[in-house]
């Protein structure tokens, strides 16, 4: 089947600044209950890969240096 | 990862806790406690340090029976009416008896409850006629505390696999689980004495009115895993027709908890700012005046809290916006919604199943043993109901220890290596398909499908309607194609989500009646029939692989209701104001 490209806003903002991944720090990727987050090994910094936020802000407090922002999903914002 | 998927490694363990939230965790330790000797591992889909539906912690006790506030007696009669009667009072019972020494148990581990000047749990009335709130401010450190349990007693913690059936030995004994990694795509078999399903809520049932479709009520990990396990396994399920429906705040769909501002003050009201039910203790007769007055002209409702004083208002936003879903205050704000100037506009959430809220579970006895001999269910997905998280912990417990005793006593049963096979193939068949259907795709129809035809008001004919439109579902997940590892976990979910739509429809439809409130109000059989329908109404896998239902007597009662107290929960709108229909 033919397949669309669709865009979609994230609501999970990573600040790759202030990211420590390059450092080895996985802490958002792995508190995320929704499995959402990754690491871009080549920017040294997570990002939201997959549009599927429940909001429920672990990755943002269990960050070490405050990199993350959750945003509400636009859909509901 | 591909000699992997070909020939998994099979692990063995004595007591298998399927789910690391809230009751997963307690189930564990006690099992251990109870024998420190047995293998006991938590699987857990996401990572016990912040999974379940307490993730963030939570605000409060729901259902604390604190003695000089409550007795047992007293709860098994409120859960009852608030119930309509059709409840397995042993199984109320025992949370209930043992539910202040959980709450002592947890204060014991560093879990802050709120005392008073004396010391003494400070309770809150917050149901129709008894007192069983007890806030927890600091609630938020809940996750953290449990953990800690975890290694203490030494438990295996399995993070990042999903299980997608449980295997049975043939005597129909619990045999193991089969397991999926959702960041490799790898499988494993789990071989284990015993089972305990601990996966929450069916929450990803109904598509939530934004239209996004992980903006659910419930934490949107909990697709159902554990009701289509349990079915396919042959257990029985129970109440599955009594939906969970909540009251939250409109688009973020979040509890709005007007259980933890009534206390101080807060309350659900119209449009006009008049309270209209008595109580905002959440059960289907609340919320059946609820959708009245949402759909009515004196609509939608609200959560006022603009009438407080300015450090009431700034407690309440401390508890809020910091536990349970703290997210919550950055909503608010983009709306400019401030407390103390506008009430916050709530809607009715989408359907589900969840016995932690309203009755729909795998029916579990008053040892936590479903109708499969080594499986348990504790939690959300078990069959107490009204049980909140202080019923899963206790259950959990109940659960932990009873599979230590099962252990003692039974061996491993064998699992066939064609079930194997077989699972394997179905499970990974969406990453092997290239150009399919992508989940999101079905699992978008399928949800807003089931919005269409089971959301409440139901209509027989709506229902049936619904059934044909699941079964081409069905067809459709033939199609379905799975990118990477991840896409093919979501895959897999859809599949547990059609299981419960199907479920729900087959059980709807079978109860000819209507009851608790809002939850089965059937339109076309708008009286409670108390002749017929006095019974539990209990779901199986048939023969050809659909569900098929019958009826289940309830036990006779340990705590007669008195006369006058039978229909509280009937009257639960306030006097001097009147529905329009």
């Amino acid at each position: 089947m033919p397949k669309s490209n669709l865009m979609n806003t994230m609501p999970v903002a990573v600040n790759s600044e202030a990211c420590i991944a390059d450092k080895g720090c996985t802490v958002c990727v792995d508190v995320c209950p929704l499995d959402v987050l990754l690491i871009d090994v080549a920017l040294g910094s997570a990002y939201m890969k997959y549009d599927e936020c429940w909001y429920c802000l672990p990755c943002e407090k269990d960050c070490p240096t405050d990199a993350i922002t959750v945003n509400i999903p636009y859909l509901l914002r | 990862m591909n000699d992997k998927t070909e020939n998994d490694e099979i692990l063995e363990v004595d007591v298998l806790v399927i789910g690391g939230g809230t009751a997963g965790p307690m189930a564990a330790v006690k099992a251990k406690e109870a024998n420190p000797k047995l293998r006991v591992a938590v699987l857990e889909k996401a990572n016990v340090k912040r999974s379940g539906c307490i993730s963030m912690g939570m605000d409060g006790l729901n259902n604390a029976v604190i003695p000089g506030h409550a007795t047992p007696e007293q709860y098994v009669k409120e859960i009852t009416i608030a119930n309509d009667g059709i409840v397995n009072q042993k199984t109320v019972m025992a949370y209930a008896e043992r539910s202040f020494d959980m709450i002592n148990q947890l204060d014991e581990w560093g879990v802050k409850f709120e005392k008073d000047e004396t010391g003494d749990y400070n309770v809150k009335k917050v149901h129709h006629m008894g007192t069983y709130v007890l806030p927890m401010p600091e609630g938020h450190n809940m996750k953290k505390i449990l953990y800690r349990q975890l290694r203490r007693k030494r438990v295996q913690v399995i993070n990042r696999f999903m299980a997608t059936r449980l295997f049975n030995g043939p005597d129909g004994r619990i045999a193991g689980a089969m397991l999926l990694n959702p960041r490799t795509g790898e499988t494993e078999v789990i071989r284990a004495k015993t089972v305990i399903l601990c996966t929450g809520a069916a929450g990803r049932l109904g598509l939530p009115s934004s239209g996004y479709l992980f903006g659910t009520y419930e934490n949107p990990t909990n697709a159902g895993d554990g009701y289509a396990m349990a079915y396919h396994a042959g257990a029985e399920l129970t109440g599955l027709e009594c939906y969970q429906i909540n009251p939250l705040i409109k688009d973020y769909n979040g509890p709005a908890c007007a259980y933890v501002t009534g206390p101080m003050g807060g309350y659900t009201a119209n449009a006009h700012g008049d309270r209209f039910i008595e109580c905002d203790y959440w059960s289907g007769q609340m919320m059946m005046e609820f959708y009245k007055e949402l759909e009515g002209g004196k609509g939608p409702v609200f959560l006022k809290l603009d009438h407080l004083a300015e450090e009431t208002v700034e407690e309440i936003e401390e508890i809020l916006h910091s536990n349970e879903r703290p997210s919550r205050g950055r909503f608010h704000e983009n709306r400019n919604t401030n407390y103390r100037e506008k009430m916050v506009e709530m809607h009715i959430s989408e359907i589900g199943f969840c016995s932690g809220h309203s009755a729909s579970g795998i029916w579990t006895d008053e040892n936590a043993r479903t109708t499969v001999p080594g499986l348990y269910a504790a939690g959300d997905v078990g069959s107490v109901p009204h049980n909140y998280m202080l019923g899963a912990f206790v259950y959990g417990a109940i659960a932990g220890e009873d599979a230590a005793d099962f252990c003692a006593t039974n061996d491993f049963a064998e699992i066939d290596s064609d079930e194997i096979i077989k699972e394997r193939e179905r499970i990974l068949a969406p990453l092997k398909r290239e150009n399919g259907i992508p989940p999101n795709q079905l699992e978008y129809k399928l949800r807003r499908l089931v919005n269409d035809y089971l959301q409440p008001p139901k209509v027989t004919r709506k229902m049936e309607i619904g059934q044909e439109r699941f079964a081409e579902i069905r067809q459709d997940l033939e199609q379905m194609s799975a990118a990477d590892p991840h896409e093919l976990m979501r895959a897999n979910e859809v599949s547990f989500i059609l299981d419960c739509a199907e479920m729900a429809a087959a059980a709807s439809l079978y109860r000819t009646e209507s009851r608790w409130g809002l939850y089965h109000h059937r339109v076309d059989f708008p009286d409670t029939d108390n002749g017929e329908w006095f019974v539990h109404v209990q779901t199986k896998k048939g023969e050809d692989g659909m569900p098929i239902n019958f009826k289940r007597d309830i036990d006779s009662y340990i705590v007669e209701l008195d006369e006058s107290e039978r229909d509280a929960y009937q009257k639960l709108r306030v006097g001097s104001t009147q529905a329009e229909s």
